[in-house]
């Protein structure tokens, strides 16, 4: 993945929370992972085919998607499945935004919702995975991309 | 209306956005063959519905919705945004066509225009 491609996930990211939260968002500085991943409480993850193959995660705290998820849809309260579904919810949304960019042939799974540490992400996620941290309030994200060509158009 | 969407966040944002517009939710479905059993019990006259989904994806559920009652009024609002997406399921069908993330504003305004489409043709 090049840095382009990068910068149209972090404008995608940037672009979703000012239409949400109407709030600006600051993207940090985007890493290389080495060792293992930082996962917070929720984590989402999207399973990339086609012409890109890897994967796209985002990991948040129980609090930060709770306080998104109640922008979305209001005051009313939420469940515990509310506030994990918004993990997925926000993945897809930003690995549906990215076509795009890149079009019909980056090809989407549903979102895979996982807590804790599953053992099978670096198997999604395909190296290098960039890292770059999403600042949004008081609470911080992070969405790692790991993406190779598949060499299929 | 009927309101698709494998997320249950989507499924209460739209249920409560248009909630001004009088507009009475009769069922609510979190994936594509979910919403044909249900659409075929409710016969809703309108439908939104996401299209990256579970056992069936919102562009085939958009064409077995079609074959049950043609003249259904069908807003897909999905994360994909690329122009393809949008233009295969206009051909397939739906009256309209909304990117996540919207407003309120944005989906009052979709469904309005295509409640007001569905309006014109059918005078």
């Amino acid at each position: 993945m090049n840095e382009n491609e990068l910068r149209v996930f972090i404008d995608v990211v940037i672009d979703y929370f000012r239409e949400i939260t109407g709030d600006p968002v600051e993207m940090g500085v985007p890493h290389v992972q080495e060792g293992r991943a930082t996962l917070l409480d929720h984590t989402g993850l999207i399973g990339i085919s086609g012409a890109k193959r890897g994967g796209v995660m985002v990991t948040a705290e129980t609090e930060t998607l709770r306080d998104l998820a109640t922008i979305i849809v209001g005051d009313g309260g939420l469940d515990d499945e509310e506030i994990v579904d918004m993990v997925g919810e926000l993945t897809n949304t930003i690995a549906g935004n990215v076509r795009r960019h890149f079009g019909t042939s980056f090809m989407i799974s549903v979102p895979i919702i996982m807590q804790g540490r599953p053992d099978d992400l670096r198997l999604r996620l395909k190296p290098p995975v960039f890292v770059v941290p999403i600042d949004w309030r008081t609470h911080r994200m992070y969405l790692s991309i790991g993406l190779e060509d598949s060499g299929v158009s | 209306m009927m309101v698709v969407d494998d997320s249950v966040i989507m499924r209460r944002a739209i249920q409560r956005y248009v909630a001004p517009l009088g507009i009475d939710v009769v069922a609510m479905a979190k994936d594509g063959a979910e919403a044909v059993v249900l659409f075929e019990r409710f016969l809703p006259d309108l439908v939104t519905l996401d299209v990256t989904m579970p056992r069936m994806d919102g562009l085939r559920a958009l064409q077995e919705i079609l074959k049950i009652k043609a003249q259904t009024r069908v807003l897909i609002i999905t994360a994909l945004a690329d122009p393809a997406t949008g233009i295969q399921a206009l051909k397939l069908g739906a009256r309209g066509f909304l990117n996540k993330p919207f407003t309120e504003e944005e989906l009052l305004s979709e469904v309005q225009a295509v409640l007001a489409a569905d309006d014109l043709s059918d005078e």
